[in-house]
C-alpha cells in the first residue's frame, strides 16, 4: 500500500473512528470512576453533575465502552498473536525503550507490548464488566449475595487500576514513539517509520504493493 | 439525617478533620430481649416520628412484619422460636435496626463525602442529600442493615433518632416501649443498668445471660442484653463476632489508597522517562539507506 507519498496505510477509518470512540468513552468512564475510588478524585464527579449523576453515568458508559471496545478487539484480534519475532523484541525491549541503537526483529504490525496491552485490556474489560453488572445498584446488585458484592467490589477497583496504567503506558508509548500518532489520526505512517519499528509488516506492505 | 451539628466524629471519604469544637457524652440504646413483649410498638413509633410509611406487605405465615428491613422500616422484630436448654421452648425476639458501631464499616466504605457521619455521642447518621445511591454502604455493614430505597436510589437506616437526641430527647422506639425493654442513656449508664439486669437474669437461671456491645466494629451505640449471650446466633441470626469484612478494609484501607499513587507513580514515570532519554525518533531518509 505504499503510495507516492512514501506513506503506508496502517487503521482504516473505520479502525480509527472505533479507536477514538473507545477512547473518549474511556475518559468518561475513568473520570466518573475515580470519583469512587479515592477521596481524592470525588471532586471529578462535579464534571458529570454532582455524585448522583456520576454514579447513574458510570455503568452505562462503562457497557457502551465494553461493546466499543469488543468491535475494536474483534478488529484487531489477527494482529495480536506472539511470534517468534516477538519474543526477540522482547529481549532487547530495555534497550528499545533506553532508545540504545538495536538490530530490530521482524515483527509483524504490532511489538509483544502492544499485544501484551491488548490481552491486559480484553481480561481486563471483561472483569471490569462482569464485576460491574453485580455490583450495580439498584438494579443487578440485589440478586447477589453480600460476600459476592463485597468480592466484585474490590476486584472493579483493581481492575479499574491496571486499565488506567495500562492505558497510561499506552498513551505514552504512542506519544514517545514519535510518529505513531498519525497512524491513528490520520490513518498513515511514512515508509521509514514503518520499517525502523515494526520491519516484518513494512516488508509484508511493500511486497503486497508490488 | 439531622439538623447541622458541631460534634462529628469523622464523615464519610473526608481526609480532614470534622467539625468538633463541641462536646458530647457517648450515648447508647440497651435492648433487653428479656424483657421485649413482641408488641411492635416501637415500630410503630419509629414510623410515627420518622414520618414513613413502608409499603403494606403480605403475611409471610410467622410474626415477622414487615418481614424485612427496608428504606421505610428502620427497625423490625425478628422472632425466633429456638429450644436453647434441655429443650425448652423460649419465644426469642430481637428488635433489629441499625447498631450504631463505634467503627462503622458504611462510613469506611462510602466513596461521598460526608453521605455517612458519625457524631461523637456515637451515632452514625446518613446524610441522604450526599448519597449517590451507590451501596457501597451496604458492604460495609456487618450487620446487613442499610436499605436503598429503589425509588430515589438513597440508602436509609436507623438514625437513632438523632434529631430527638439533639435536643434532649430519647429516641421515639425507647419513649414507647411499654415494657421498658428499650432504655436509652449515656453508655457508661446503660452498661451498668445492664450488669444488675444480667445478674438478675442469672440468678433466674439464666447463666450464660449477658451484654452484647461487640469489640469487633470497637463496641455498639445500640446493645442487647441477652439470656444466651453465649450463642447470640439463636436471636434471628445475630452475629456472634461482626467485623467489618476484611475485603472491605482491604480495598478501603490499603489499595485504593496504594493504587492512588500508583496512578501518580506511573505518569510520573512517563515525564521521567521523557526527559531523561528523549523521544524515539525515526530519521525520514532511514528507507534509502
Amino acid at each position: 500500500m505504499n503510495n507516492k507519498s512514501g506513506l503506508i496505510l496502517r487503521h482504516t477509518p473505520g479502525v480509527r473512528a472505533n479507536h477514538w470512540f473507545v477512547a473518549i468513552v474511556f475518559i468518561l468512564a475513568t473520570l466518573s470512576g475515580l470519583a469512587f475510588f479515592h477521596p481524592a478524585f470525588f471532586f471529578l464527579s462535579s464534571l458529570f453533575g454532582g455524585g448522583p449523576w456520576a454514579k447513574i453515568l458510570h455503568p452505562f458508559v462503562g457497557v457502551i465502552m465494553l461493546v466499543a471496545f469488543f468491535m475494536l478487539a474483534s478488529k484487531e484480534w489477527q494482529y495480536n498473536r506472539v511470534t517468534d519475532a516477538d519474543h526477540q523484541w522482547q529481549k532487547k525491549a530495555m534497550d528499545i525503550m533506553l532508545n540504545h541503537p538495536v538490530e530490530m526483529p521482524d515483527i509483524g504490525r504490532y511489538n509483544i507490548g502492544q499485544k501484551y496491552l491488548f490481552r491486559t485490556l480484553l481480561l481486563m474489560i471483561a472483569i471490569l464488566f462482569l464485576t460491574g453488572i453485580v455490583i450495580w445498584q439498584p438494579y443487578f446488585a440485589p440478586m447477589f449475595s453480600i460476600g459476592l458484592v463485597r468480592l466484585a467490589v474490590v476486584a472493579h477497583g483493581i481492575a479499574g487500576f491496571v486499565t488506567i496504567v495500562a492505558i497510561i503506558v499506552h498513551i505514552y508509548a504512542a506519544y514517545w514513539t514519535r510518529g505513531a500518532i498519525r497512524g491513528m489520526t490520520r490513518g498513515t505512517v511514512t515508509a521509514a517509520w514503518a520499517k525502523h519499528h515494526y520491519p516484518g509488516w513494512y516488508k509484508e506492505m511493500s511486497k503486497r504493493s508490488e | 439525617m439531622v439538623q447541622q451539628s458541631l460534634n462529628i466524629e469523622r464523615r464519610s471519604a473526608t481526609t480532614t478533620p470534622s467539625p468538633g469544637v463541641r462536646h458530647s457524652v457517648e450515648v447508647a440504646k440497651l435492648i433487653d430481649i428479656s424483657k421485649c413483649i413482641g408488641c411492635k410498638a416501637c415500630q410503630a413509633a419509629c414510623m410515627e416520628w420518622n414520618d414513613i410509611r413502608d409499603e403494606v406487605g403480605t403475611c409471610q405465615g410467622v410474626y415477622d412484619n414487615p418481614a424485612d428491613l427496608s428504606a421505610g422500616s428502620w427497625t423490625v422484630m425478628r422472632f425466633s422460636e429456638v429450644e436453647a436448654d434441655n429443650g425448652k421452648l423460649e419465644w426469642l425476639i430481637r428488635k433489629d435496626g441499625c447498631m450504631h458501631c463505634a467503627d462503622p464499616g458504611c462510613l469506611k466504605a462510602c466513596p461521598a463525602p460526608g453521605a455517612i457521619v458519625q457524631h461523637e455521642n456515637g451515632i452514625v447518621d446518613f446524610q441522604q442529600e450526599n448519597c449517590t445511591g451507590c451501596g457501597y454502604c451496604i458492604t460495609g455493614c456487618p450487620f446487613n442493615i442499610p436499605r436503598l430505597s429503589p425509588k430515589d436510589h438513597k440508602v436509609y437506616k436507623c438514625t437513632l433518632c438523632s434529631d430527638r437526641i439533639a435536643t434532649g430527647l430519647e429516641p421515639a422506639c425507647a419513649k414507647t416501649c411499654p415494657t421498658g425493654a428499650i432504655m436509652f442513656g449515656s453508655k457508661k449508664e446503660m452498661i451498668v443498668h445492664a450488669e444488675g439486669r444480667i445478674a438478675d437474669l442469672k440468678e433466674r437461671g439464666y447463666q450464660n445471660a449477658g451484654l452484647y456491645d461487640p469489640k469487633g466494629v470497637g463496641g455498639t451505640h445500640v446493645m442487647y442484653v441477652l439470656q444466651h449471650a453465649d450463642k447470640p446466633e439463636l436471636y434471628s441470626g445475630l452475629a456472634k463476632d461482626p467485623q467489618i469484612s476484611p475485603l472491605v478494609i482491604f480495598w478501603k484501607g490499603i489499595a485504593k489508597p496504594l493504587m492512588s499513587y500508583g496512578l501518580g507513580v506511573a505518569v510520573l514515570t512517563g515525564i521521567m522517562h521523557y526527559v531523561t532519554v528523549g523521544p524515539n525518533e525515526t530519521e525520514e531518509d532511514e528507507t534509502e539507506k
